[in-house]
């Protein structure tokens, strides 16, 4: 079984973590790329940033 | 001060979000007026000005999920074609999948995050999305339904959502890059 995973593919298992659980295949292939990547943890943080922006912006009602 | 002219105050802010949620003025129009109407037809006293706007955007979302399933077909059925995705994934990563260029470090914006600033600029790059897939963006971002619930109301298959939710998520990150975290205003 391939476990290693390109940037773009680690990418795209991290944007789809957002909207659905990922199957545990790749998790593990996830937490593998993200030990041995630099750029992705960079890309990992920018998308909780996104998360916590839009959780706030949800609710903010100031005018 | 009387209900109406409360409701005349909160009616822009309905109205924004509606527009940004349906991409559609009559709807979005129809969705707030009869938002206005059933706070009107309802003899319940709102405590402050936070309360009854809580309450609004609660009906507001209400209505505007009604529209969506009244309009389903249009909504999932337009397709965003030739909408840049793929020449931004092009931009993004390099044949081989690595990051074509170094990412930003966008730091720890505890306090930015809270500006009014930067909720302009998110917003401005939501708006900015193709039709069809901003507003299954907001479906899951505003509206707050889970994945298989959109599916559900505008019968799409979960393929077809995913990959319209991976582009937005991907846009919105670009946008951000390019028009905050990579330009922060001065302060």
């Amino acid at each position: 079984m391939r476990l290693m995973r390109t940037c773009k593919e680690a990418a795209a298992l991290m944007i789809a973590r957002e909207d659905r659980p990922l199957p545990p295949i790749e998790r593990v292939a996830l937490r593998l790329h993200l030990a041995i990547c630099k750029a992705c943890p960079v890309f990992e943080r920018q998308l909780l940033t996104m998360r916590n922006a839009l959780g706030r912006w949800r609710h903010y009602t100031d005018e | 001060m009387t209900i109406e002219s409360q409701l005349a105050d909160h009616r822009r802010y309905l109205l924004r979000f509606a527009r940004l949620q349906l991409r559609n003025d009559a709807w979005a129009e129809d969705a707030v007026s009869e938002t206005l109407l059933a706070a009107l037809t309802r003899p319940q006293t709102f405590g402050n000005r936070s309360q009854l706007k809580t309450w609004l955007v609660g009906i507001l979302k209400h209505k505007v999920i009604d529209i969506l399933r009244q309009r389903q077909r249009e909504v999932s059925l337009t397709q965003d074609e030739g909408d840049g995705s793929e020449e931004l994934e092009a931009l993004m990563f390099k044949a081989d999948g690595h990051f074509a260029r170094p990412l930003a470090d966008w730091g720890d914006p505890e306090q930015e995050l809270n500006s009014r600033q930067f909720f302009e600029v998110l917003e401005a790059c939501t708006d900015r999305l193709p039709a069809t897939m901003g507003r299954v963006f907001l479906m899951r971002e505003w509206l707050e339904l889970s994945s298989d619930d959109i599916c559900k109301e505008l019968q799409l298959t979960p393929t077809n959502l995913y990959v319209q939710l991976h582009r937005a998520r991907l846009r919105l990150r670009e946008c951000l890059e390019l028009n905050w975290f990579g330009n922060r205003p001065a302060r």
